[in-house]
């Protein structure tokens, strides 16, 4: 099977980030760049796909130059080879969408796999309107697929509030990955110096032929409010009384 | 406890890294933040080494790699090297202590000294983690004078060699598959491969260590033990340069990782000056803390440009045992300079082992002392600079 995977680089999630003053975005400077969690779910995903019935699996981002380096990370935990749209930083999901959905017509994958929602922006869009773009259908929030009757459809388990539904798709489709998908394996050390032997071609965006102006506009960005520190508690009937008598929510 | 996860970097170093060395530190970090951060402490406090990552680090290709592709090795730049130590170390030294020994003690002289055969034999299942090494040299009366050891290997009929002696403090000798032993033969100093369960050897682990609680230390005791020459002994390697050689490899690895060290209990000090409050006001707005910040940090600083230098001369093969000392002379007193300072800065938590700091600092005094104690590098780079050797 042939696997599309789009990644975004995003801030390291584990460190404290600020908003730049003028609050038009947040400081970059000096901060690691990651592959989103769930997009490494989704390479995590397409790898162990290929590892069990072959193919191949192709690396897709959309964004300036910088990201090379999760894209070679990506090759590194295994992937054969990347494609880079190289454009300008701060594009919206549909711009993005539109970028992915021509390279898929180029590549026609089988399967374009990408995480339900990059944790930067949390906007949780781009799968879903990619599938639009190509007219596939769709799977969001997968927390596991299989494959049925050689390759032509799929059953994917959906995490929604209520549990898992199940929901058969034809291929080929565009799944979105959740958190409880897989466990990302790290890149090893001999992946990393596979890597760079392997093909990243770099596509212009300007090439694509794509209207990329910005739908959606940042007004603004504000933190959350400070947490106040906690209290200690003697024993549980002080828990309790706390709880009902202060917090009311017993 | 809180944790910073991008490690200290004053003077902007990361600038001057390949695409690969940083893949590979961002893999030792990731990998140490999540397997090791979480348990080392347990470990150390009940003086166990974590097993259970030989193998995760074998997968990730920690073992030896610089050595080539061809033996399951990464071929990674010596710069990539000491950023896996640094990141590794970061987490424990015990954990830095065995890839050293594996990788820099074992590996490196089956690669540099080995036979074809004994190369293919070993190699590929010491890189995956299948088989673990150690590196008998100090016995109990040659620590710093390792020339005079008493060791024995006699040449006998049929093609064995019979060793007899015994090794002290050696790491990982419980645990390890094969023992590189150095022992005097008639022929000068000479290499050979003890295999576990060999009739004759034995290696009781040495408890009681306040340092380096999560990593094994052994002695090695050889009682008419025989080995095939063909299998069991060294061919390339003759004299103290074998031993010599082997631990300029790992001196290289140590300059790297103490710094990780040094960095853990700078970030931890940091952290907590900046939120522990007295007198109204956080610890770190004082000049004297202050004070202490601004030297870690610039001591720290200082050993990331001298490592980086170094490795990039060792990637040009340039490098010279002399250089090596001085870097692992410099950036282990360091950074044991950082722990102990660190130490004060958090008070009473400083002793506790939910913070790293006192774990490193005492792991650090190990550091200090093996792999050429600092005293004896100062006295190789005073050899190098007035032409008189202070040691013999
Ligand atoms: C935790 C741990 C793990 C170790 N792992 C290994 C291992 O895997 N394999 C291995 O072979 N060894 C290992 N060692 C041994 C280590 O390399 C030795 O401890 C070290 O070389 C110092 O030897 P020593 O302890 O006998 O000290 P000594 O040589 O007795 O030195 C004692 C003191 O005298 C000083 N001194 C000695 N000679 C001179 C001189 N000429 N001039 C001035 N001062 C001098 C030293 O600097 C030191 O301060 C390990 C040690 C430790 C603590």
């Amino acid at each position: 099977m042939k696997i599309l995977v789009a990644i975004k680089p995003v801030p390291n999630p584990d460190e404290k980030v600020k908003i730049r003053p003028d609050g038009s975005g947040i400081v970059l400077d000096n901060i690691k760049m990651v592959i989103n969690p769930f997009c490494e779910i989704a390479v995590e995903e397409a790898l162990r796909i290929k590892e069990k019935q072959g193919g191949e699996v192709v690396i897709l981002t959309v964004g300036p130059k910088e990201g090379e380096q999760q894209v070679r990370t990506a090759l590194a935990m295994g992937a054969d080879r990347a494609i880079q749209v190289e454009a300008e930083k701060g594009l919206d999901s549909l711009a993005v969408a539109k970028f992915l959905a021509k390279v898929v017509e180029q590549e026609k994958p089988d399967l374009v796999i990408l995480g339900k929602q990059a944790v930067d922006d949390d906007n949780n869009q781009v799968g879903q309107i990619l599938a639009a773009l190509l007219s596939w259908p769709q799977a969001t929030f997968a927390s596991k697929i299989e494959f049925l009757d050689g390759n032509k459809k799929a059953h994917v388990g959906r995490e929604t509030d209520g549990g898992i539904e199940t929901i058969e798709v034809p291929l080929p489709c565009v799944v979105t990955t959740d958190l409880r998908l897989n466990e990302p394996r790290y890149a090893s050390l001999p992946g990393i110096m596979k890597a760079k032997k392997k093909e990243l071609k770099v596509i212009p965006s300007a090439s694509l032929g794509v209207d990329a102006a910005p739908k959606v506009k940042v007004l603004s960005l504000a933190s959350p409010k400070e947490r106040a520190g906690g209290r200690k508690v003697a024993d549980v009937a002080e828990l309790v009384a706390k709880l009902k008598n202060e917090a009311k929510v017993l | 406890m809180g944790m910073t996860t991008e490690l200290t970097d004053y003077m902007g170093f990361q600038a001057l890294l390949t695409a690969e060395e940083k893949l590979v530190r961002s893999t030792a970090r990731k990998f140490v933040n999540e397997e090791v951060l979480p348990i080392i402490d347990r470990h150390a406090q009940t003086e166990t080494f974590p097993a259970h990552l030989i193998p995760m680090m074998g997968d990730l290709g920690f073992y030896g790699p610089n050595l080539p592709e061809k033996y399951g090795c990464a071929g990674l730049s010596n710069v990539a090297y000491g950023l896996l130590m640094y990141e590794l170390e970061r987490g424990d030294s015990a954990l830095r202590s065995f890839a050293s020994v594996q990788g820099a003690l074992v590996m490196y002289p089956i690669y540099t000294y080995g036979s074809d055969a004994q190369k293919e034999h070993w190699l590929p299942r010491m890189a995956a983690g299948k088989a673990i090494g150690c590196f008998g040299l100090t016995e109990p009366d040659f620590g710093s004078n390792p020339g005079g050891m008493r060791t024995q290997a006699v040449r006998e009929a049929g093609g064995k060699w019979r060793i007899n002696g015994s090794k002290m403090w050696i790491t990982n000798g419980s645990i390890a598959d094969v023992a590189v032993v150095w022992a005097k033969t008639a022929d000068g100093i000479r290499g050979f491969l003890v295999e576990k369960g060999a009739p004759g050897f034995t290696a009781p682990q040495m408890k009681g260590k306040w340092s380096l609680r999560a990593s094994v230390t052994s002695e090695l005791i050889f009682e008419d033990v025989r080995v095939d020459e063909e299998t069991g002994m060294l061919p390339n390697a003759r004299g103290l340069k074998g031993p010599l050689s082997c631990l300029t490899q790992a001196r290289y690895g140590i300059a790297w990782g103490a710094l990780g060290a040094a960095d853990a209990c700078y970030q931890t000090a940091l952290e907590y000056a900046l939120n522990r409050i007295q007198f109204d006001k956080p610890i770190a707005s004082y000049q004297l803390q202050q004070r202490k910040l601004a030297e870690m940090v610039t001591e720290i600083t200082k050993g990331q440009l001298l490592a980086l230098h170094l490795g990039r001369l060792k990637d040009q093969g340039t490098c010279t045992f002399d250089q090596v000392s001085m870097a692992k002379m410099n950036n282990v007193n360091i950074a044991l300079e950082v722990a102990r300072s660190a130490r004060t800065m958090l008070g009473a938590n400083g002793i506790m082992g939910e913070y790293p700091i006192m774990r490193h600092a005492n792991n650090l005094e190990s550091v200090y002392t093996y792999e050429g104690t600092h005293d004896m590098h100062t006295l190789i780079i005073g050899e190098k600079v007035t032409g008189i050797s202070a040691f013999r």
